[in-house]
This record gives structure tokens, C-alpha cells and sequence, in this order.
């Protein structure tokens, strides 16, 4: 039988989406995040909880969300809270086991940057800023974080840390004194990195099918470290894809694109 | 009591230059009439606090009316950047903007600190992020209990906060549902508070735990309907997405922008005639889609 042909994108998503186990309680960022948890919960974790930061508990939305707070979430959901609660009883309260995020930038002990790039006070580009992810990264038991691979954005140094990863790796992030454990694995385009255990610098783990790994070592702004025992991520199943293009193509025109 | 005003009564009677302006709804409900008509009525040097700044101030910066922005997430959801409140942050255009930067979580502490008449709020949060760095009203306590180490951030407390709610009853009565966001905390937090409302009705269906702000803590509440476009009020209207997209462009050059407002915005009496404007000119654009 021939293989599925499929995109990088849709690779990463499916490889983040299999990182989310059935029954796991997920506080979702918006985007990548949203799409990759949303394709686990309609295929392996039908259990999943989906958090939305807009205080939406249990959201099971059938098209994927453009905004944090779409009238979806509101409606799929099993309960919609006001924004303190959900931070401080459902975040804060370590009602959270994973925590989903993007970034604009990364560096090697998983430090995610979504304020500015250059100096703070005179910026070259203004990004959004934290939203909801400084207190994900601190207080959700584990994170995983979603960004597409590129020198740009894997880079040797943040302009700021806007969420925390490892700080500057070994035990500083555990010495702040943070609930949440951390990152527990980026998921790119290319492949997935995980804290090597006593470091926290971020290795190279697995490649996605036909990426090699000098392909990831120049997507990267810094020396990148690779596992002895790389693995390969296993190719999106037929089914797996079959589900991602259905939501996605549902979402397109729920949202008037194309259709 | 709260009045039952007109908007452009209400805004002239609520909020004046200079003062700190809380217009919340999180991606819900956003009180986008009344941005309108304070630009409408040239207020001027507002500190503008709003956790997501969403198109609303995107439009009040971009028109000079702010002089300072308190903020946990500046972007155009699902699109990508705020144009205007980009380029008077990088460029300080068309004048500075001082800004105050927060998270979500933080913001949300501060709000309810507010409410609860308490000089700060406290949370476990901006643990190894930068944010304390520049922002110096971000501070960490030890508690006095376990000698933890926790963030504390100052109270809000708006001169005016400005909401948006689905209905209200002849005594301004308001009752909001769907996600309700910071509105109640906003609302108790400041001296004086607007509520847009979709309609006044005879009688507001509510159930012990609805969200109800009763009259008696607003000062003012205004019917218009539509009045949270392009954002959406649950039970009337869906969120417009299109119209966040085609924001992107409005907004993206300066003269384009102005031109923009001062044809749809300045140069219209009203929300309804912002709104009959607008699909007309929609009317002519094939790709457009205009809800409720």
C-alpha cells in the first residue's frame, strides 16, 4: 500500500498530538496548540479536558477556534468560568496536567519569548506578550510547546523570557520553586527535542520521516545537541490524517475561507 | 440606580480626558460601540487598561486618544499583530504610548484586588519571566504564613470600566452569559462603569447563579444593538472572523487607517449607521461576509 503523502505541518501536528494522553486534563494556547490537541482528543484521547484560557472547561469544539474565545468553545463546553477562576482555582489550583503552548522564539532550556524581539523599551518587533503562558509554563504539571523549526527561531539567545523552560538549565528552574515540572518536549516541523534529565538542554530525539539530521542542526541557533539513539517519528497514519484534513477543512469554511 | 442613557450621554457624562479607562470582554462581548463614540468625542490622554487590546484600542491608539496602555496580550487573535499598537510602541506614533505590561493571570489578580477593595493582588506567577524586569509594579512577596515567595501586582482600579452585555432590564439590571471574562470584576472595580447592552427587555431571565449586575453598582447602561461587532454576544451574533482578517489591512498603514476612521467612525452619527455603512461598502466586495 503506498504511503499517505502529507506536510510538515500536518507531521508536527499529529507527532504533538500523540503526545496528549486519553483522559490528560490540557490547558490549550491557541493555533498550533489548539489544533494538535483537538485532533487527540478526536482521535486517541476522546477523554481529554480541553482548558481554554477564556474560561472554558471541557471544550469539545467541532470546528478549531480563530480566537481564544469563540462562541465554539463557549457552546462544546462542560462549564465557562470567569477569567480570575480559571487561573487561580483550575491553573494556579494544579488542576492542569499539561500545558499546550506556541512561541515566536525558543532557546536551548525551552525559555519561550512571545514579548518583543530586540530591546524591550525600543523595540525592532513588538509581539503580543505573555497572555496566559508565563503562569501555563509555571504552574501546569508538565508543558509541551509547539513551534516550527528555523534559525530565527531556535535561537542562542532570547531578547526576553516571557514563559519559563529551564532558565538556564540543571536544577534553576526547580530552585524558583515553580508547581509545574516544565517542558517536556518540542514538537517542530522537523522533529522533537527533549530535556536531556540532568542538564535540561534541549536534544534532538526524534526525526520526523525524511528530515535529516544536519536538516535540524541548521534549523537551530545553537550547537545542536543529538540523541545516540535518535528515533524516527512514525509517518501520520491514513487515519490520523484523514481526521486533521476533515477538522481542518470544516474549520476553513466555518471561518469563510475558500470553502 | 443606573440611568438608562443614550451612548453618546452616557460617554459624555462617564468619561473624561484623562482618565483610566477599563473597557474589558475577553474576545467575547467587547464593547466596541463605545470605543466608537469616544473616539467620536475626541477624549483624549486615557490610560487605557484592557487585558487583550483587541481592535477596540487598536483603534483609540491609533487615534491618539491614549497616553498610556495597561495590557496582558496586544494582538489580533487568530490574525496576527495590531498594527497601530504596534507602531506607536516601536515608533511612537502618532504619539508615545507608555505602556505596562502584564500576564493574563496577573491582570486577573489585580481586577479582582480591585473589587474586593484590597491594595494588591497576589498569585503564583511570572516565576523566571522577564515581565518583573520592566514592569516595576510587578513585585514578590514572601507570605507571611509559609514564607513562600509569591507575585503581587497593585490593585485597578478604573476611574470608568465599560462593558458589554446581552441584556438589561428597565432598571439596569444586567445579566451577561457565555464567557464572562473580568466584566463583574472590572465593573465593582471602578468609581464609574458603562454597560452596552443587545436589548432592554421587561424582565431579565435569571437563575440564582446568573451573572447579574445589579443596577445599583452601574452607573449607566445603553442599548445597542450589534454593539460588540466584530467580537460576538452569544444568543445574537457570531463573532465576525472575516472582519478581523480584513482589520489586518485596514490597519496596516497609517493614512489608510485614518481615512478608515474617519469615514466609518468619525463621520458616522452612530454604531447603527457605522454598521448600515459598512455593509453597504461590503455590499460592493465579494469576499465579504457580514454577520448579525
Amino acid at each position: 500500500m503506498a504511503e499517505p503523502q502529507y506536510s510538515a505541518d500536518e507531521m508536527m501536528t499529529v507527532a504533538a498530538a500523540r503526545m496528549l494522553r486519553d483522559g490528560a486534563v490540557c490547558f490549550v494556547g491557541i493555533g498550533l496548540p489548539s489544533a494538535a490537541a483537538n485532533l487527540a482528543r478526536l482521535t486517541h484521547a476522546p477523554e481529554a479536558v480541553l482548558i481554554y484560557e477564556s474560561g472554558t472547561i471541557g471544550a469539545k469544539p467541532s470546528v478549531l477556534p480563530l480566537s481564544i474565545g469563540d462562541g465554539e468553545l463557549a457552546e462544546t463546553a462542560d462549564s465557562v468560568v470567569s477569567i480570575a477562576e480559571i487561573f487561580a482555582y483550575w491553573l494556579q489550583g494544579c488542576r492542569v496536567d499539561v500545558g499546550f503552548l506556541g512561541a515566536a522564539q525558543i532557546d536551548r532550556f525551552a525559555n519561550l519569548n512571545t514579548t518583543v524581539v530586540g530591546d524591550y523599551r525600543s523595540p525592532q518587533v513588538r509581539l503580543p506578550g505573555a497572555g496566559g503562558a508565563a503562569e501555563i509554563a509555571c504552574n501546569a504539571r508538565e508543558v509541551l510547546i509547539m513551534l516550527r523549526q528555523s534559525k530565527r527561531a531556535f535561537v542562542a539567545k532570547l531578547d526576553f523570557v516571557t514563559s519559563a523552560g529551564y532558565l538556564d538549565g540543571g536544577d534553576s528552574r526547580e530552585k524558583l520553586g515553580m508547581p509545574g515540572r516544565g517542558p517536556r518536549a518540542v514538537i517542530t516541523d522537523l522533529g522533537i527535542l527533549t530535556p536531556d534529565p540532568p542538564t535540561k538542554e534541549l536534544t534532538l530525539t526524534s526525526l520526523h520521516p525524511g528530515v535529516t539530521t544536519e536538516q535540524a542542526i541548521a534549523a537551530t541557533g545553537w550547537p545542536l545537541k543529538v540523541a545516540a539513539n535518535l528515533a524516527r517519528t512514525a509517518p501520520p497514519s491514513a487515519a490520523e490524517l484523514a481526521v486533521l484534513r476533515d477538522l481542518n477543512q470544516r474549520t476553513a469554511r466555518a471561518h469563510g475561507e475558500g470553502a | 440606580m443606573a440611568l438608562i442613557l443614550d451612548l453618546a450621554a452616557a460617554i459624555r457624562e462617564f468619561v473624561r480626558d484623562g482618565d483610566t479607562v477599563a473597557m474589558e470582554g475577553f474576545t467575547h462581548l467587547i464593547p466596541s460601540a463605545a470605543g466608537h463614540e469616544i473616539l467620536r468625542q475626541r477624549r483624549r490622554d486615557l490610560t487605557l487598561v484592557r487585558m487583550t487590546p483587541d481592535l477596540i484600542y487598536d483603534q483609540l491608539i491609533g487615534m491618539g486618544c491614549a497616553r498610556k496602555l495597561v495590557f496582558s496580550w496586544g494582538g489580533n487573535p487568530g490574525v496576527g499583530s495590531l498594527h497601530r499598537l504596534r507602531d506607536a510602541i516601536e515608533r511612537g506614533w502618532p504619539r508615545p504610548l507608555e505602556i505596562e505590561e502584564h500576564s493574563h493571570a496577573g491582570m486577573a489578580v489585580a481586577y479582582a484586588a480591585g473589587a474586593a477593595n484590597l491594595p494588591f493582588g497576589v498569585l503564583r506567577g511570572y516565576l523566571g519571566s522577564d515581565l518583573p524586569k520592566y514592569n516595576p509594579r510587578i513585585k514578590f512577596i514572601e507570605c507571611p504564613f509559609t514564607g513562600e515567595r509569591l507575585a503581587a501586582v497593585p490593585a485597578i482600579r478604573p476611574d470608568v470600566a465599560v462593558v458589554h452585555a446581552q441584556q438589561a432590564d428597565r432598571k439596569g439590571n444586567v445579566l451577561l452569559w457565555g464567557i464572562v471574562g473580568v466584566q463583574k470584576e472590572v465593573v465593582m472595580a471602578s468609581r464609574r462603569s458603562i454597560v452596552t447592552v443587545e436589548e432592554i427587555v421587561d424582565h431579565i431571565e435569571t437563575r440564582p447563579n446568573s451573572v447579574v449586575l445589579p443596577g445599583w453598582v452601574v452607573s449607566a447602561v445603553c442599548e445597542v444593538a450589534g454593539g460588540a461587532f466584530p467580537s460576538y454576544a452569544l444568543g445574537y451574533y457570531p463573532r465576525d472572523n472575516s472582519f478581523y482578517r480584513r482589520w489586518d489591512e485596514i490597519a496596516r498603514e497609517r493614512q489608510g487607517f485614518t481615512e478608515w476612521i474617519e469615514r466609518h467612525v468619525m463621520a458616522t452619527a452612530d454604531f447603527a449607521e457605522f454598521r448600515r455603512r459598512l455593509v453597504a461598502a461590503d455590499g460592493r466586495r465579494p469576499h465579504q461576509t457580514a454577520n448579525g
